[in-house]
């Protein structure tokens, strides 16, 4: 399946610069960030209808993305740059001074494909509620994707957001939630435990579905049944478990990498353990 | 000295409901969020007029604050309604995040500010909302002085792109701005002329203001009165030039020392003019339960308070 094929190319390239971003700048959060890389990659690179260029902020017309937990930046970074919003040469300024590639994502600085800034957690979602409000008010069909991360889901704001979304049948979102089940200080189960969390959306009124958000096929079957969930009246979430670093096997199965740069011999480790492309790196 | 003539009383919340809804009726990017004080923010004309425009958001007011800065991602121009300090406390990292570093369009709505809120206490009498929002950076903070500069108010920062904080208040309070005016955001407005000493008031302690100038005139002080319903951008130029003219400040304001309108008239007068200076505000406490014109007197933000300000200020020359 060629199509799945490419998908996993990009995912792969999407890893390197994740990796190269931290630790270039000797700073950033690797962990979610790799651990999401394949299904940012799917829904830049396959589900989004979208126009990079020139970047239309408002996004009228366009399925638009909202990154809740605004920390996992470097994977944002890198698939808007290779979707073409912006150089992929840019990637090379992350958390530089005099960059738009801010720490968080950031509108501060102009960066195409980035409509609101994130990063203190909680916040995304709403904001995210309030463009689906307002494409239902202009009659747009087009989207809303939402990542949150799951240790987010301990922020009140968030509990805002699910039940005003389900009282207003924003049935033109569909949010993932990032199930890594880990957190800075350690697992989300040992931190604040939440059981099933895609029952609370349920009892909410939510539409919920659940898919492993490191298999590229299971991504490309699940996320075509959550689009075709939409417009019934509910918000749709998809539990997307997925494994924190994934790629990189001493940032597997910890929660230590969430925000931490890998030293030269582990950079030098990862790379080689995640393929070279004919992407090829920025 | 001119008589500054009382045409009612309102409360400048109705000036907020009543130029939400002329403004709405002109400008179909305007929509309403409120949560769950729909009549106390005199919103429900506009709730009434444009149902699919309004959404009430339930007890939620950062979520409330999220949805607008959504909104106005998408071209809308959002008006966020609740008390003054569940629009800024309360909610201060999503504006400070979400609207002003976002630079969102939105338009920050306050009700029941200050001490005049009344029997409620001091758990919703809010006196650091303006110190909040004029730290933010690109936010504009507005405090107009009666019924009819709030509706003005409102009505205008349609037009100005960029997150605005809108105060105002509660109690029924006397009209002596015109109903035609035209609001600039950013304009000092001479309200008496005087050249004795310059008084700075803003919201409702400009028509307290306004009474003291008439008491001071009867002992021989004749006192400038300039309505700074814009806290930011603060009119640097009218301040200098009243100033320069009556060598002697006070400022008037229902809100703490601390933050507030004084002191950004104190930053301008020591970078550019040092000259004596008095501050009518709470001095550094909170409120309690009363009945506004008695809360302004205990906690001396009345007109006998400017007065004696006034004086002080005077003998410092």
């Amino acid at each position: 399946m060629a199509k799945l094929a490419e998908l996993q190319t990009i995912a792969a390239q999407v890893r390197r610069d994740i990796v190269r971003m931290v630790f270039n700048a000797q700073s950033g959060h690797p962990g979610g960030s790799l651990g999401c890389a394949d299904y940012f990659t799917a829904l830049f690179f396959e589900f989004m209808k979208f126009k990079s260029q020139p970047f239309n902020k408002e996004g009228n017309g366009e399925d638009m993305f909202f990154l809740s937990n605004g920390h996992i930046s470097p994977v944002y970074y890198s698939v808007l740059a290779r979707s073409g919003f912006f150089p992929v040469s840019e990637l090379a300024t992350f958390r530089k001074i005099n960059s738009r590639l801010q720490g968080h994502p950031a509108t501060h600085e102009g960066l195409p494909g980035i409509r609101v800034a994130t990063g203190s957690l909680g916040q995304g979602l709403s904001v995210a509620c309030g463009t689906a409000l307002q494409k239902k008010l202009d009659k747009d069909n087009s989207l809303i994707y939402v990542v949150t991360g799951d240790g987010e889901l301990q922020e009140g704001q968030i509990w805002e957001a699910v039940m005003f979304a389900a009282h207003n049948k924003l049935d033109n979102m569909i949010v993932a939630v990032d199930f890594n089940q880990q957190q800075i200080d350690g697992s989300t189960v040992d931190i604040m435990g939440f059981n099933e969390i895609g029952n609370k959306f349920a009892s909410f009124g939510w539409e919920v579905m659940h898919m492993d958000g490191n298999n590229m096929q299971e991504i490309l079957e699940k996320v075509p049944q959550a689009q075709a969930k939409t417009g019934n009246g509910k918000p749709v979430m998809i539990v997307m478990k997925t494994e924190m670093g994934m790629g990189v096997d001493f940032m597997m199965g910890t929660h230590a990498w969430h925000g931490k740069a890998p030293n030269a011999e582990q950079f030098e480790s990862a790379m080689q353990q995640l393929p070279v492309t004919e992407l090829g790196d920025y | 000295m001119k008589k500054i003539e009382v045409t009612g009383q309102k409360d400048t919340r109705s000036g907020f409901g009543d130029g939400l809804l002329e403004v709405a009726r002109t400008n179909d990017k305007v929509v309403g969020l409120c949560a769950d004080l729909t009549g106390s923010l005199m919103m429900d004309g506009f709730q009434r007029e444009f149902p699919h425009r309004f959404f009430q958001t339930g007890i939620a007011e950062a979520n409330m604050m999220g949805l607008a800065a959504g909104l106005a991602t998408g071209g809308k121009i959002p008006y966020t309604g609740t008390f003054a300090n569940f629009s800024t406390g309360r909610v201060y990292d999503q504006i400070r995040q979400s609207i002003a570093y976002s630079d969102k369009n939105v338009k920050i709505c306050a009700s029941h500010a200050g001490l005049t809120l009344g029997e409620d206490g001091a758990t919703h009498q809010i006196l650091e909302d303006l110190g909040l929002m004029k730290m933010l950076p690109g936010m504009v903070v507005i405090n107009p002085c009666d019924y009819n500069q709030t509706k003005a108010a409102t009505i205008a920062i349609a037009d100005y792109h960029g997150p605005v904080y809108l105060r105002f208040g509660r109690p029924k309070w006397p009209i002596f701005t015109s109903a035609d005016q035209k609001f600039e955001i950013g304009k000092a407005w001479l309200i008496q002329e005087g050249t004795d000493v310059s008084i700075f008031a803003t919201g409702h302690l400009v028509w307290k203001s306004i009474q003291a100038a008439e008491a001071l005139a009867e002992k021989g002080i004749s006192a400038e009165v300039i309505n700074i319903h814009t806290i930011k951008p603060l009119d640097v130029e009218a301040i200098l030039n009243s100033a320069r003219k009556t060598r002697c400040v006070v400022t008037a304001e229902e809100h703490q020392i601390n933050g507030g309108l004084g002191d950004s008239v104190a930053q301008v007068l020591a970078r550019n003019l040092p000259l004596p200076m008095e501050m009518v505000a709470v001095m550094d406490s909170f409120g309690e339960s009363g009945k506004p014109e008695d809360l302004l007197a205990k906690y001396h933000l009345d007109t006998p308070d400017i007065i004696a300000a006034v004086q002080k200020v005077i003998s410092r020359k």
